[in-house]
Parts: C-alpha cells; sequence; structure tokens
C-alpha cells in the first residue's frame, strides 16, 4: 500500500471569503489531521478571532501570521500535508486578495491540480478568472470548481449547474486537461470527504474521492532528457562529476549526452549516489554524473539528449507575471534565473498586457505589480530552455532587482526570437532570393498608418497603379478588406486591433516571401504594434509612412459617414474620438495630406522608392 | 540501487528535493552552515547532506547553540556523530547569558530562548560569517512555519519579515543577498512527521536514545513529564522523581522537553504508536505555549 502512494500537490485559489482556508481546514480535519490539542487552541483562537460565530472557524489553522489573524485574511502561502491510505497531498492555501497575486502564483508554480473556489451566493467573480488564468498559464491541466456554500443557497442545482457552465465557456481557451465542477459546503462538509445527501442530483465524486483518483501524471520521464548542472562535484583529483537533479527524461549509464550551449558530447561513465551507482536515473532523481570525455562544464549548464537539443538564444518571448512593487519597465537590466543559470537580462518590448479578467490582449507601456504580459527579453549570454507548456522546470524563469534583490517577476518561455537558433522551417528549393530574382525586384512592405479618411487607401491605391504600369508585382493589404475577411472574428477594441495588425503583418510577411510589394493600409493606432512589424519583418524591408490629416480634415472629408456616427455615439473605440492615435515619432514618410493632393503623397513615396532602387 | 528500492516513491521524492536544496545552498553562498540540533530532524539533515555531497563530505560545518541544558545523552550523541563522521562541529554558547546565570527554570523559558537559543544563534552566526544556515525546520510543525519559503531572507540582524518574502517559483530559488544579509534553508519543509520516522526507519538512521522508551526518572508538571536529567532540576514540595516508562517526540532543553509515556521501544513501534496520536509533537515543547504567534516573534527575531 505505501510502495504505491504517490503525491498530489494542489492549490485552493479564488476570491476572498469564497472560503479557502475553510475547506482546507475541513479537509484536515477529516482526515484526522488535526491533532487534538491543535484542536482545542483552534476552539480557543475561534472564539477570539472568528469570523464564524460559534463554529469552529478553520481558517485559523492555516493564517498563521499575526496580520493575517489579526485582519481576517490570508497573505501568504501556506502549505498543508496530509495523507490517505492511497496519495499523499500537499496542498498550498493561497491569498485571494489581488494585491497578493504573486503568492497565489508562488503556490500555483507547483502545483499540478487548482481547486477553483467559487462563492454560490455570488457566481464567478473577476478574482475566480485571474486565478484560473494565473493556473492555465503556469501550467496547472487539472481543475476543480469547488462551488461553496451551497448550504446558503439551499443546494440549488439549477444555480450550481449555470455557474459550472459559465465556468466552462469561461474556461474553454485555458488549456485545461479536465474541470470538474462539485457541490460543496466546505463549513457544513458536504461533499468534502463524503456524498452529501442533501445534493441527491449530483452524480459526482466527492471531493476527497476526486482528489485521490485524478490522474495528473505529467510524464516528466517521458520527455527530452535534460539536467541542469547544479554543482561541479571535485572532492580529490580523481573524481569529477555534475551534480543536479533531471529535470525530465532518463539516462543510463553509457548514454549519449551534449552540452546544450555548445554541442560538444560525451557519454555517461557512471551515474553515482551515496547508495550506489546506479545503472539509470529518471526525472526527479538528485545524481552525480561522471562522463568519458573532460568537457569544459560549469553550473548552470545544461546536459541533454544529442537527438532533442533544447533552444539556445540569447533573445525570447515569454509571458510574464510582474511581482515587483515598481513597474517593468522595457529596458531596464534585471538579473535572469533559469535553471542554475544566472544572467542580465532587459525586457526589449511589452508585447501586449493580458487583461486577466477578460483574456483580451491590450496594448500597454509596462507592468505593474500582478500584471501579465507577452514580453520579449534579451539577455547578456544565450540561455537553453525548452517552451514552458512543454517543460516547466526548463521553461521558467525568475527576474530579480539588480539593486534590492527582489523577485520581481517570473516568466513563462513561449520561444526562441533569435531566427536561426530554432526554427525548422521547412526549406523549399524555390525561395524568396528565387522568387524575387524572377520577378526582378525586392519585396518590401509600403506600410501607410494614418487617422480614418487621411487618404492611406486612396495614395496606396495611386501608388500601386503606377508601380504595375512599371511591371512590378505587387498586393494591397487594406484594414477594411482583411476585416471582411481574415478578421470577421475581430472588433475595434485595443485588444482586437492589436492582434488585427498582428495577422496583417503575418499575411504581408508571406507575400513578402512571395517576392511581392505589398501596400498595407491600416489606421493601426498603436506604436507598439507598428514596432512589431518592422521586428518581424527583415531589416530594410518595411517602411513606415505616416498618411498624416488633422482630424479636422479627416472628420470635414468623412468618406464612409463614420466620424458622423461615431460623434453619435453610434461606433465605439473610434480612432481620434474615442481611441488613440499614436502618431509615428520617426516614421520612414511623413505625407502631409492637409497641404498635398493624393497624387503628390503618391509621387513624394514613388521618388522614395526609386531611391531605394525598388521602383524605376 | 538498494538504496532507492528501501524508499517509497514519496519518501525519494522528498530525498531528492532536499539534496536538491542542500546543493542549491552550498553551491549558491559564500559560507554556509548546517545548525545541527541533535534532534531527529537534524539527523536526518545531517544524513541528507552526506548523500548530497557523495562521494565528498559536506562542504560546511556543523554548529550546535549548546544552552548547557540540553540532555547530557543529547550532548554524547552529538560529539559521537561528529567524530565518527569526521565532521567539523562548532558549538556556541552565549557567555553573556551564562554569566547572567540565563536558565529555563528561574528565568522562564520565554528569557531562556531569547537569550540563549536566538541571541546565542546570531552572535554565532556573526562572529564566524556565515551567511547561510540550514535547520531541519518543517512547515507541518507549527503555523508560522508553513508560511515560510525553503530559501528564506533574513535582512540585517538576522530579521525575519514574513510580509515581505520573496515568491518562491518551482526551485528558482533567489539566492542573491547583500553583505549583511543572510539565508535560512529548510531543506525539510516540505516532511512531515511521519515522514521523517518512515524516512530513518528505511534508511537506518541514527537517533538519540531518548526517542526510544526506557525507564527514566520523571516529574509531573504542567501536564506533562518532565526527566530528572541532573541535579539542577529543582524539585517542587512534595515533587518525588519516579521511575516511568517514557520517551521524547521532540528534544530540547531538558526541562523545557515534555516526555510521554509509551512503551515503544523499537522503530516500528514508535511508527505504530505515532500513526495512532492525536496530539502533535510541538506540545511537549514549552516554548510555543508562551502567546499566540510566539514562534512567528522568535522567528522575527532570529530564532531557527
Amino acid at each position: 500500500m505505501a510502495a504505491k502512494r504517490d503525491l498530489l500537490r494542489f492549490i485552493t485559489c479564488g476570491s476572498v471569503d469564497d472560503g479557502k482556508s475553510t475547506l482546507i481546514g475541513r479537509l484536515l480535519h477529516d482526515c484526522g489531521v488535526i491533532f487534538e490539542d491543535t484542536y482545542t487552541a483552534l476552539s480557543a483562537d475561534s472564539q477570539r478571532h472568528s469570523t464564524t460565530g460559534d463554529a469552529m472557524d478553520f481558517a485559523l489553522l492555516l493564517d498563521g501570521l499575526e496580520a493575517e489573524r489579526q485582519q481576517g485574511i490570508t497573505i501568504d502561502v501556506a502549505y498543508r500535508y496530509f495523507a490517505t491510505p492511497c496519495r499523499s497531498f500537499i496542498v498550498a492555501d493561497t491569498p485571494g486578495h489581488e494585491q497578493y497575486t504573486r503568492n497565489m502564483a508562488t503556490g500555483a508554480s507547483t502545483a499540478s491540480l487548482a481547486i477553483i473556489l467559487v462563492d454560490a451566493t455570488k457566481g464567478l467573480l473577476p478574482q475566480s478568472r485571474r486565478h484560473s488564468i494565473i493556473c492555465s498559464l503556469l501550467g496547472i491541466r487539472h481543475v476543480v470548481l469547488a462551488i461553496n456554500k451551497m448550504d446558503l443557497i439551499g443546494f440549488d442545482a439549477a444555480r450550481f449547474t449555470a455557474i459550472a457552465a459559465e465556468y466552462r465557456t469561461f474556461a474553454a481557451a485555458l488549456g485545461f486537461q479536465d474541470i470538474t465542477a462539485l457541490p460543496i459546503s466546505a463549513r457544513q462538509g458536504d461533499n468534502i470527504t463524503s456524498l452529501s445527501s442533501k445534493t441527491p442530483w449530483y452524480r459526482g465524486p466527492f471531493l476527497l474521492a476526486h482528489l485521490e483518483a485524478v490522474d495528473v501524471a505529467a510524464d516528466d520521464a517521458a520527455k527530452p532528457f535534460r539536467f541542469p548542472v547544479q554543482w561541479v562535484n571535485r572532492p580529490d583529483e580523481d573524481f569529477r562529476g555534475f551534480a543536479g537533479t533531471l529535470a525530465s527524461g532518463r539516462i543510463a549509464a553509457g548514454d549519449a549526452i551534449m552540452l546544450a550551449a555548445t554541442g560538444a558530447q560525451s557519454r555517461v561513465a557512471r551515474i553515482v549516489t551515496a547508495d550506489g551507482d546506479l545503472p539509470e536515473a529518471v526525472a526527479g532523481q538528485a545524481v552525480t554524473l561522471t562522463l568519458a570525455d573532460e568537457i569544459d562544464i560549469a553550473r548552470g549548464d545544461m546536459l541533454v539528449a544529442p537527438s532533442a537539443r533544447p533552444e539556445t538564444a540569447d533573445q525570447f518571448a515569454a509571458d510574464v507575471l510582474w511581482m515587483g512593487n515598481e513597474p517593468m519597465l522595457p529596458g531596464r537590466d534585471y538579473l535572469l534565473r533559469i535553471g542554475h543559470a544566472w544572467t542580465t537580462a532587459r525586457v526589449t518590448s511589452l508585447r501586449h498586457r493580458l487583461e486577466v479578467t477578460t483574456r483580451e490582449y491590450q496594448a500597454a507601456r509596462q507592468l505593474e505589480m500582478n500584471d501579465i504580459g507577452l514580453c520579449h527579453l534579451s539577455c547578456l549570454q544565450p540561455l537553453s530552455f525548452d517552451p514552458y507548456a512543454k517543460n516547466r522546470a526548463t521553461g521558467a524563469f525568475i527576474l530579480v532587482d539588480r539593486f534590492t534583490h527582489e523577485t520581481v517577476a517570473a516568466g513563462m518561455i513561449r520561444h526562441g526570437l533569435r531566427r536561426a537558433t530554432n526554427i525548422h522551417r521547412a526549406a523549399f528549393t524555390v525561395d524568396r532570393t528565387a522568387r524575387s530574382e524572377s520577378y526582378g525586384q525586392r519585396p518590401i512592405l509600403l506600410w501607410f498608418t494614418g487617422l480614418s479618411g487621411s487618404g492611406k487607401s486612396t495614395i496606396a491605391n495611386l501608388v500601386e497603379q503606377a508601380l504595375f504600369a512599371a511591371g512590378r508585382h505587387c498586393y494591397s493589404l487594406d484594414g477594411d478588406n482583411l476585416r471582411l475577411g481574415l478578421c470577421n472574428d475581430l472588433g475595434f477594441t485595443p485588444a482586437d486591433r492589436v492582434e488585427n495588425i498582428r495577422r496583417a503583418g503575418e499575411v504581408a510577411k508571406l507575400f513578402l516571401d512571395a517576392g511581392l510589394i505589398v501596400l498595407g493600409s491600416f489606421i493601426s493606432p498603436f506604436r507598439a504594434e507598428r514596432q512589431m512589424l518592422r521586428e518581424l519583418l527583415p531589416a530594410g524591408e518595411f517602411l513606415e509612412i505616416h498618411v498624416d490629416a488633422p482630424i479636422e480634415t479627416c472628420i470635414a472629408r468623412d468618406p464612409k459617414g463614420l466620424y458622423a456616427k461615431a460623434k453619435a455615439g453610434l461606433i465605439p473605440n473610434f480612432t481620434g474620438i474615442s481611441s488613440p492615435y499614436e502618431a509615428p515619432e520617426n516614421p520612414d514618410m511623413h505625407l502631409k495630406t492637409g497641404d498635398f493632393t493624393a497624387e503628390e503623397c503618391a509621387e513624394q513615396v514613388l521618388q522614395a522608392l526609386r531611391g531605394k532602387g525598388i521602383a524605376c | 540501487m538498494a538504496g532507492l528500492q528501501r524508499l517509497t516513491p514519496h519518501l525519494a521524492r522528498l530525498e531528492a528535493e532536499a539534496i536538491g536544496i542542500l546543493r542549491e545552498g552550498a553551491c549558491a553562498f559564500r559560507r554556509p552552515v548546517l545548525l545541527y540540533s541533535i534532534g531527529k530532524d537534524s539527523s536526518v539533515l545531517l544524513h541528507l547532506a552526506l548523500k548530497a555531497f557523495f562521494p565528498g563530505k559536506p562542504p560546511f560545518p556543523l554548529l550546535h547553540i549548546d544552552t548547557t541544558w540540553k540532555f547530557r545523552e543529547m550532548i554524547s550523541f552529538r560529539d559521537a556523530t561528529a567524530k565518527r563522521l569526521g565532521l567539523e562541529l562548532l558549538v556556541h554558547t552565549n557567555a553573556e547569558g551564562l554569566a547572567r546565570a540565563i536558565n529555563p527554570i528561574t528565568s522562564g523559558s520565554a528569557l531562556h530562548t531569547q537569550v540563549m537559543k536566538t541571541e546565542a544563534l546570531r552572535q554565532a552566526l556573526d562572529m564566524h560569517g556565515f551567511d547561510a544556515a540550514f535547520g531541519g525546520a518543517r512547515r507541518d510543525e507549527e503555523k508560522s512555519r508553513a508560511k515560510e519559503r525553503i530559501f528564506s531572507f533574513r535582512g540585517p540582524g538576522h530579521i525575519w519579515e514574513p510580509r515581505l518574502q520573496r515568491p518562491e517559483l518551482l526551485s528558482l530559488f533567489n539566492t542573491r543577498i547583500h553583505p549583511g544579509e543572510s539565508m535560512r534553508i529548510f531543506p525539510l519543509s516540505n516532511w512531515t512527521e511521519f515522514d521523517v520516522w518512515d524516512y530513518i526507519a528505511a534508511e537506518n538512521i541514527p537517533v538519540v536514545p531518548l526517542y526510544f522508551a526506557a525507564a527514566r526518572p520523571v516529574v509531573r508538571r504542567s501536564g506533562g513529564w518532565i526527566m530528572v536529567d541532573d541535579e539542577r532540576l529543582p524539585l517542587e514540595d512534595g515533587e518525588t522523581p519516579e521511575t516511568k516508562m517514557v520517551r521524547f517526540r521532540t528534544l530540547g532543553c531538558y526541562p523545557l522537553s515534555g516526555a510521554i509515556e509509551s512503551m515503544a521501544t523499537t522503530l516500528p513501534e514508535i511508527i505504530t504508536e505515532m500513526r495512532a496520536a492525536r496530539r502533535s509533537e510541538r506540545e511537549g515543547r514549552l516554548i510555543d505555549h508562551d502567546g499566540e504567534a510566539s514562534m512567528e516573534r522568535k522567528k522575527r527575531e532570529g530564532y531557527f
């Protein structure tokens, strides 16, 4: 029995007063973990601090800090331990207050299951959504939706079903493998450690039965071999071993290994432990490897399977959860730890901020504490890593303030940015060079940005006509046209505008690959997205053209009658009226369409293209 | 190989985690030390340290804070263990406290703990310039410990500020400190009392004989049995030591450590008895009952 017992690490999260601590207290109590003297102390505490009246206040068991007991809230993660005959459990009770989200993330990082508590009398709250998104981001794939305080709504099945359905809709895109909804009362003990007679309509398991049975095996042993070198063990002249814990995969004596950063190869000579040499070691084991060859390996390096090298890059994109008191500032240097390696890193750009209650991406300039954003980072030295979604241990990092040493962020790597490092792009013989040579032209994206009615499409149309007449192969991408097809699922919120431009950029990139000259006419109001386009394309292939007319001129022109509608309040988020336009600071070209005709502006563009050898 | 089969997957996981933490502490700090308090948790911690750096020896000394009121059997076990393993053992006593005759009986447990343990520990860490100290504390022991990080940052003066703890994600420990700051490191954070005993049994780790039941001279005080370990324990009026079969669940200063009546003289018997127990191990430690949140206060001041 004991030999088969495994471990489930889970967290409880949800909003303040949803009953997280009470639920854990109930589990501990019903599993017999609470000793008599603890129970007696709890009775005394309950009378002094309780928020529950006469009943035993289990929350006081967990809120172990004085500040927590005085304020009646959970500030920091508490870890509790209990076991049943078939499983051991470590539960992290995490704070519900938004200001302590970073502590919640601490608990989530090591958990494989999350219990999201929802107060049945209140339904889903923003904090339930926020915590679900953080759990998803941190790689939790199993969720229990515990709809608590069912006793207060008379164990109403319809209400339970409605909340569960609402949650499933919300969580559909979060990548959870399973979501199990349970109607419970933590205070009364319904459906916690036995099925409640008050919910005859509920056919699922009670909470503890589910926790005992749920299969959360991540099967790290089946992933490629990853061994972050923690320490070089050199007790004497004769022994040189590399100590560490297998992050994933397995390794046997005689297996080939590779140093991820350099590609240097060797074989495992011995797998050394204090209990004798092992023939094989698997993920999670702490061992010391000796190698057949002398290669230069230090703490922070990673040994990997030669057949499955991780990415090695000095730039990457990552989801970043900001935890610092000071906001995250792109351009500032931080210390970065990944595995056992430390380096200096800088956030080169904040692509967007995740609005965690709606899952929308929004343009942003900085991240405040508890914000989540997609960032590009650049490091002083190349790092070896896997995408976090594939390997939690080798895809996560922290950022540390260089001066205060505060842990300011947790990061989950999506992918490397150095194009040559990892892309196994299918290589076709007829490539962009071949195509553009056959057309006798250099591909370029002419990006016309400006207010609605400023003349973007009109000028682009004139430029394209001239290029086409000269035998150039061109294609026009137009914001309105794209929105009728590829982007017809997007609206005009900042988040959708960001996505709209991202798609336009990717399409433009394909057309450039096809050897074409592409003309894009998009309002594209945010600098960050225009910068994203510039970074997306090879240097020199992006020409930012600001089509600049005063807003009054645009309103007077109003070719589509949109300004009139916007001013009447009929169109929300209309650029220039109810949504900002961030004018380019240093555009490649600046066309003042209030002062020049469309033809004159088109000629300015053509002249510039002639200067670049693109137009004749 | 045999070693691995001895352990359940659960214990093997705890062992690997603790070894990783010990190695991390040894690598990341300039001058680490292992706080050796002679108890069962320290015995496990020491055993894990021997494993972590094999075939080398742990690259740090052991430090014992001696209040001069430990059980005699603890001191002899301590010296025999250091000698057997060939490890450097540092022993520190607060000389000033000794001169002031601070003791657990007439000074009271709170003052005694403050002066002879907390202050003594701070003195020893400062004197040797240790910037990291491993300890055998577990999160299941006490509720403020349940909140503590594995790598627990201490500001100047060894102060613990529970509201400013560093977030600790996966095993990406933030080991960065400035001069004057230090780290307390708890490799056994995720172990329970059961795990400790199961591991001691599986690995056959020597522990102080006081954990096993034996006939010992004791007096009844505050609902527990206090052992009359030497002549310094003043007997109250009408109090006569009696001989009882007792053992200890936790060990500290003998006048502050309550024994329980028990017939468990072997490890399997201890484990069986513990599984049936309905009272927590810290109950035998009088210092925890000094007042609500007393452990948190002591820890803020630098207590382990």
